[in-house]
């Protein structure tokens, strides 16, 4: 029941809409009746990457239920969106899933005057995708990066000894995300380390969505994306850290003992020490409670971690 | 008595006219003059933001002809846009093939071959054409468009130049359709006249007479058009495939200038390079799209004056 949006691409947008629709219709006949609401409730405002969003999303919806007094609205965005936001003050809680940069938490305590406060609210396995009929099975990060970064030497199917017969012109299809989500920088740290850069020429989608939607569609496509995005059209692929050592599928075993080579954390943070009514929804999120949550949404929970 | 209360009568309104008139001309005046204020505020905002990188080490020679769009990268940012300006014209140049020949078709036969009231209809279908909104035709691009160009050309991936090219042109057709009738509208009836009175056939007269008179309308029609195109933004962002890459076959995938600015301004932080570096896209396309409207605005007063 939880996070069934995630895979379908029409109903969040039409929710989105919807969402939309309600506050033109409402926005002018009901002032009265928010305005005293929100006396009643308070809100926590909370933005950021585009991984995190549907557990976000999630989390609020659970939360509604379980203390009514606060309402937490959340969107997404990128990681850089929200720690942005957070940076100019406009959000209580950043979602991202990279750390981040000395250089953001400088500015947040410039502007802000507070440090920013990291908490880990689960992993995310980053699946690498490809089509369904795609007979490649595992790969190694020293092949992805000879495909996604910068002079990187394989663009063809067969370079990787196979034969992909769906994919007649054998050229490999690279899906990468826009350079202001999370998941590209952890993906391109990941690979390439700090100091290189991806191939250009890479089909930059939007969305997490997006990523597997589209290589669901095109045969000679490969794409990263969180492990939780997967679809009957795609297949996640093993990975080995090296040629010759065994390859791990994304799952919530290898991620939690680190056999998984592309796995990281995902964050909240926080201006400050939370207080109030933010420390009380971060708790819960961390709890048995919220973990729970995190699982079902297809990420690895943290409490099992300890 | 009765006639001179009359008289004081209207002299009362008189005044009374006499002292709001003045106050409504100003109104009126000051409505125009802001027309020309936003104007240059927003020229000289968009070029504030970029011009600080601009004077400050902006390598113009790169900018122009590297295709290395890097604004991200950690080691080694490089900002070269021309893989970008050639997203844009491809895509334009596309657009403006399959758009003209149905634009100016689609005006001869409004203006000279169509019945009164079908004309009305036809009218009023094109102008709903400009109605609906740039991201759904994004979002045909990205769904239906997508499949389409994946089954009919075999191709690997379907968000391409061609997308992109194809959903433009019917973008501006409205824009194409509605000024060259207007222009082949203003072709006196006299000429149609003296060719039918030669013998000339319909078509004949269309081609010989009619477009040679009202060509300076159609090429200002054109040029609007282009205009329209190098500046569409939404749908262009989700029908192109959004990869840097200079394409050699309309079924490459490309990223547009305006794409770059609407993907990557919200991950900027404030007056970064980065940011300034959007902004100088921005300058460039103000320019492209201002020097388009002026010619336009020439060659159309250039038909009036006539």
């Amino acid at each position: 029941m939880f996070c069934k949006l995630k895979n379908n691409s029409i109903i969040p947008l039409m929710a989105g809409c919807a969402t939309l629709f309600c506050l033109f219709v409402t926005g002018c006949s009901n002032k009265n009746d928010n305005s005293a609401s929100s006396s009643k409730k308070s809100v926590i405002q909370n933005a950021g990457s585009d991984t995190v969003v549907n557990l976000a999303q999630t989390f609020a919806e659970e939360y509604a239920k379980f203390n009514p007094a606060v309402s937490v609205e959340v969107s997404g965005g990128g990681s850089g969106t929200g720690i942005a936001a957070l940076i100019n003050g406009t959000v209580d809680i950043a979602n991202s899933s990279r750390q981040m940069t000395e250089e953001e938490i400088e500015r947040t305590k410039q502007n802000t005057g507070k440090e920013p406060k990291e908490i880990i609210v689960g992993l995310d396995a980053l699946a690498v995708y490809v089509h369904k009929g795609n007979p490649l099975e595992q790969i190694t990060i020293e092949q992805l990066a000879e495909i996604y970064g910068e002079g990187g030497s394989i663009d063809k199917w067969s370079q990787l000894g196979i034969y992909n017969l769906s994919c007649s012109n054998d050229e490999i299809i690279r899906v990468s995300r826009q350079s202001n989500s999370g998941t590209y920088f952890y993906f391109r740290e990941a690979l390439l380390g700090k100091n290189h850069d991806f191939k250009l020429g890479s089909r930059d989608l939007q969305g997490s969505k997006d990523v597997v939607e589209l290589i669901g569609r095109a045969p000679c496509a490969i794409g990263y994306s969180g492990m939780g995005y997967g679809t009957e059209n795609v297949k996640k692929l093993k990975i080995a850290r090296k040629t010759g050592e065994t390859a791990y599928g994304p799952n919530i075993e290898a991620t939690l003992n680190g056999t998984y080579p592309i796995s990281r954390p995902l964050y909240m943070y926080t201006l400050g020490e939370p207080t109030g009514k933010i420390k009380e929804y971060l708790d819960w999120i961390t709890s048995d409670a919220g973990q729970k949550l995190v699982e079902t949404c297809g990420y690895v929970p943290v409490t099992q971690k300890k | 008595m009765k006639v001179s209360v009359r008289a004081k009568h209207i002299l009362n309104r008189h005044r009374l006219e006499m002292l709001i008139e003045p106050i409504i001309e100003w109104l009126i005046r000051l409505c125009g003059v802001s027309a020309i204020i936003f104007v240059f505020s927003i020229f000289f905002f968009v070029f504030r933001e970029g011009s600080d990188f601009l004077f400050r080490g902006f390598d113009l020679v790169e900018f122009f002809t590297s295709p290395e769009w890097y604004p991200s990268s950690v080691s080694h940012k490089r900002y070269g846009a021309f893989a970008l300006i050639a997203g844009t014209g491809s895509v334009t140049a596309l657009a403006m093939f399959i758009g003209v020949p149905f634009g100016l078709g689609a005006a001869i036969y409004i203006s000279e071959f169509c019945e009164p009231r079908l004309k009305e209809a036809f009218k009023i279908i094109i102008e709903i054409l400009a109605a609906i909104p740039s991201v759904v035709w994004g979002f045909i691009g990205l769904t239906v468009m997508n499949r389409l160009i994946i089954y009919l050309f075999d191709a690997p991936i379907g968000l391409t130049v061609l997308n992109g090219g194809i959903i433009l042109s019917l973008m501006t057709l409205p824009v194409m359709v509605s000024i060259s009738e207007d222009a082949l509208r203003a072709v006196p009836d006299s000429y149609r006249e003296a060719a039918e009175a030669l013998g000339a056939t319909r078509w004949q007269m269309v081609y010989k007479v009619l477009l040679p008179a009202a060509k300076n309308g159609l090429l200002a029609a054109v040029l609007l058009g282009i205009g329209r195109a190098v500046g569409e933004t939404m749908a262009v962002l989700m029908a192109t495939g959004h990869s840097v890459n200079i394409p050699k076959s309309p079924l490459d995938s490309v990223r547009t200038l305006t794409a770059t600015i609407a993907a990557e301004l919200g991950e900027s932080p404030l007056h970064s390079d980065h940011y300034q570096a959007l902004f100088i896209i921005g300058i460039l396309l103000f320019f492209i799209t201002f020097i388009i409207n002026i010619t336009a605005d020439v060659i159309i007063k250039g038909i009036r004056e006539k």
